[in-house]
């Protein structure tokens, strides 16, 4: 029915939903925790927001490259706490350390995702199970590693986690940094043009003269450095290295959510950087929200539940509109672009024949 | 055009020979493409037309035979390859992303970059200028495909072809899903093309269009050349009988000897809903009825209306006299109502269940009782239809497009229905199956179904209609009798009827810009 599909009618894109419905969000949130008595723009609440959002942040950016390929990444929670370990242990409190520690976690990071994305495009294993097979892997590593927390991040290390530029976390501003780059890379680099590509139709691109494995192993490779950078924020934050922070933090599931959330297509070939962000802000003003008015914990899920399929069921309904209504509402507007074949003098004979409605 | 004996071809292929798993489908076909000139490529579905394409394209290794292109001998292994040699082909479905725009799809893989980023910019300027040389001044570089019209999307393609220096563009059915004043603007393209110097392999089923735009004609039969000779030494008659070997008399079976037009079996009035209105039409036991009119038109959602799939807001549907109330397809199955979609991947087939599996499909799903008797009828109803496969439990996906259409049919069949709606029945099918689809159109009329049948080719309207309903702009604007002209119907369809004026089939496109009035690059905002 491309057809028929409109051309010039006028919508929202995805993204601008996305920013519309955060600040719905934000001002539902506002009017509840006055209710409660405290001040949601308050310089201490809005920096509560913004920490919250850095770790998902980092994880979500990483995740919307591998859902933009049509890939999906299971293993972030078990990278985040191995990055974190990693980290910790090789700073071992030293200053000195932290620029090799950062550097070799961040290489073991890419390298797993290198492996992963090799996994997926070569040997053509599905992600989900590729990277439900790597998380396993790394999660056996660290059970039988690590009993508990190990290493120690030193102060310089630490204030990475606690400082911030007025109400603004150092975290958050390095999380943003990324983001910005990330969207410039898909923008305006050829392999980020591809990725959209690869996921979009992999045959349409291999036609094409693409070479269709690059674009993936290179977002799995960027997701994984992305959730080592969100394991290492983690240590900087509780000062050591945990083999749980990850898990706990149930970041696979939750930043598929935020990319979702963020209006990027599950299918792959369609979303954005931007979108996720929103997403993950959503996220973030629900759950200050949530614990500012102290909502049972069980409720705050159900909440989250809601808005996830709540979204999803808005971007399809708008996705399911193709064909524009002829009668009735919306039709005066304009012709279809493919059947003005006989211009100006036949609308006006054809309007006899209209309906007034 | 005359042929110019002088003039050195651009690309010859001698003596190509394909096999799959030991099934030959292509052998010792020969062809030549000289610049300029437009080159046709006919015969039935499986003749092998596809298979040399696809030779040509890189998409498949050939067997045996040699392809110089351009001087030099080439063998292609990749597609992509053979499109930066400057051999392009436009497939019958598109290669193109819905979600990124115009400009970032026909530089797919190619990206234009400055100081090593990509620039959307450059690329959307360059494509644009590709447009205005092909005279297309309605087509926004940064508009995303997905939002473009069928045709429009083919122009796409083309561009994209262009933006690589093509110096040969085979098409594959480009018309397939064109409208008929879309057909004439992919005509003045092709003009334009050769103009241009670009040799086209012209692949169709339409023969009035490889008639109207070839030099030199080359027919193929199960896989093999049967001739190859100048247009003008052809005629229609002569080219199907080379395709088939059946002359076009047999094109159109007449009416089954007994058929009667009996009471009155399909009823609408006043059917309206957001895309069409005032829907006033019966069908009797035994009557054809066709629709035509433009793409667009409304021709399918009105049937879409008729099966339950977008129901009329208002308006009574009657059935032997009987209101019946369809706001389900279910409930039009019930009534009696077969449906044949236009679109049989998407819509009439489950393409990865077996040929059984499919002509089971609406019997288990609506009278889930009679399934154990259709399941021993289905061999019956299948070899009536001729079907050819290699058995009951082979994937419909790996049919021909015929034989997947006589899948569909033989579904319907199953559920004896009293009302077909049949749209574009044959679209996309060789003239073999062609002729089958209308030999069981009579059938059914005999056996006193009613049949409403959506076609976009005007002499299958007019060769099996009774009666003629023309639409135009979500109304029915005419009702014509059988033995209506193809200017007749095509004026109705354009809603020129009254003054018959410019009614023939090779109307510009009024959004076409004249190749003496070219527009200014970059002049406009977007």
């Amino acid at each position: 029915m491309s057809a028929l599909a409109p051309k010039a009618r006028r919508r929202f894109g995805t993204t601008a939903i996305v920013y519309i419905a955060l600040l719905a969000v934000m001002i539902v949130g506002a009017v509840l925790v006055n209710t409660a008595g405290r001040n949601f723009l308050s310089p201490g609440n809005i920096r509560d927001i913004l920490t919250g959002m850095s770790v998902l942040g980092f994880v979500a950016i990483g995740q919307t490259l591998v859902i933009l390929c049509a890939s999906l990444d299971l293993s972030v929670p078990y990278v985040v706490s191995l990055s974190s370990l990693l980290g910790a242990t090789i700073m071992a409190g030293n200053p000195a350390n932290i620029i090799p520690a950062v550097l070799v976690t961040l290489t073991v990071a890419a390298g797993i995702g290198l492996l992963i994305g090799l996994t997926v495009t070569k040997l053509r294993v599905n992600g989900f199970i590729a990277t439900l097979g790597a998380g396993l892997i790394i999660k056996g590593y660290l059970d039988t590693q690590y009993k508990g927390t190990a290493g120690s991040m030193p102060w310089e290390f630490q204030l990475i986690g606690a400082t911030g530029v007025g109400p603004v976390p150092v975290s958050t501003i390095i999380m943003l940094a990324a983001a910005l780059l990330v969207a410039l890379f898909l923008s305006k680099t050829r392999t980020g043009n591809h990725m959209f590509a690869v996921g979009g139709n992999e045959q349409v691109s291999r036609f094409s003269g693409i070479r269709t494995s690059r674009p993936t192993v290179v977002a799995h490779m960027l997701c994984s450095v992305m959730a080592a950078m969100a394991g290492l924020l983690l240590a900087s934050r509780l000062g050591v290295g945990s083999p749980t922070v990850g898990t706990q933090g149930g970041y696979d599931l939750l930043s598929i959510a935020a990319v979702v959330l963020g209006g990027t297509l599950l299918l792959g070939g369609r979303g954005s950087i931007w979108g996720t962000i929103g997403g993950v802000a959503i996220f973030a003003v629900m759950d200050n929200v949530m614990s500012v008015i102290q909502l049972n914990p069980f409720l705050k899920d159900v909440v989250r539940g809601v808005i996830i399929v709540a979204a999803v069921a808005v971007y399809t309904g708008r996705a399911i509109e193709s064909r524009r209504p002829r009668f009735g509402r919306d039709s005066q507007s304009s012709m279809y672009p493919s059947v003005d074949l006989q211009l100006a003098m036949d609308q006006e004979k054809e309007r006899d024949h209209e309906p007034t409605s | 055009m005359t042929v110019n004996d002088d003039v050195q071809p651009i690309l010859v292929a001698t003596d190509l020979s394909k096999s799959f798993f030991g099934v030959t489908v292509l052998t010792g076909a020969s062809l030549s493409l000289y610049p300029g000139r437009v080159h046709g490529l006919v015969g039935e579905n499986g003749a092998g037309k596809s298979t040399l394409m696809k030779i040509l394209a890189g998409v498949y290794e050939r067997d045996s035979g040699t392809v110089v292109f351009n001087g030099k001998e080439v063998e292609y292994s990749h597609p992509a390859q053979a499109m930066h040699d400057g051999l392009a082909t436009v497939f019958q479905e598109f290669n193109l992303l819905p979600d990124r725009s115009v400009a970032q799809n026909v530089y797919l893989g190619r990206e234009l970059r400055t100081r090593g980023f990509v620039d959307n910019t450059k690329m959307a300027e360059s494509t644009k200028q590709l447009l205005s040389e092909l005279g297309i001044d309605f087509i926004d570089p940064k508009a995303r495909v997905g939002s473009l019209s069928v045709a429009e999307q083919q122009i796409v393609e083309i561009v994209k072809a262009l933006s690589l220096n093509a110096r040969v563009i085979s098409m594959d059915e480009p018309t397939a899903a064109l409208a008929e004043h879309e057909v004439s603007l992919l005509y003045s393209i092709i003009e334009k093309l050769t103009a241009r110097g670009v040799a086209i392999l012209y692949v169709s089923h339409r023969l009035r269009e490889v008639f109207d735009l070839c030099d030199q004609i080359t027919v193929l039969k199960d896989g093999a050349l049967v001739s190859s000779s100048s247009a003008s030494a052809l005629t229609t008659d002569e080219l199907v009988r080379r395709m088939v070997g059946r002359s076009i008399s047999t094109y159109f079976p007449g009416k089954v000897e007994g058929t009667e037009r009996g009471s009155r079996r399909l009823r609408v009035q006043g059917g309206a809903n957001a895309w069409v209105n005032d829907i006033n039409l019966e069908v009797r036991a035994g009557e054809i009825v066709g629709v035509a009119g433009l793409q667009g038109s409304g021709r399918t959602e009105m049937v879409e209306a008729l099966f339950g799939i977008s129901t009329f807001d208002s308006g009574r549907i009657e059935i032997d006299g009987a209101q019946v109330r369809i706001r389900k397809p279910r409930q039009a199955v019930r009534a009696g109502i077969a449906m044949i979609t236009e679109d049989r991947k998407a819509q009439g087939l489950a393409l990865n269940q077996s040929v059984l599996d499919n002509v089971l499909l609406v019997i288990r799903g609506v009278f889930p009782r009679r399934t154990k008797g259709i399941r021993r009828r289905a061999p019956g109803i299948l070899s009536s239809l001729e079907l050819s496969s290699r058995g009951l439990g082979q994937e419909v996906q790996f049919l021909s497009g015929g034989n997947q259409q006589k899948v569909v049919l033989a579904k319907w069949l199953a559920t004896n229905p009293r009302v077909v709606l049949l749209d574009e029945p044959t679209r996309g099918i060789d003239v073999g199956a062609k002729i089958a689809v209308y030999q069981l159109m009579r059938d059914l009329a005999k056996q006193s179904v009613a049949i409403l049948m959506i076609s976009s080719e005007l002499p299958e309207v007019i060769g099996m209609s009774d009666r003629i309903l023309v639409m135009n702009d979500g109304l029915i604007a005419a009702e014509l009798p059988a033995g209506t002209t193809e200017e007749t119907i095509l004026a109705a369809a354009t809603g020129n009827l009254d003054s018959l004026v410019g009614a023939s089939g090779n109307q510009a496109d009024p959004r076409l810009v004249g190749s003496s009035d070219p527009v200014a690059i970059g002049g406009e905002t977007s």
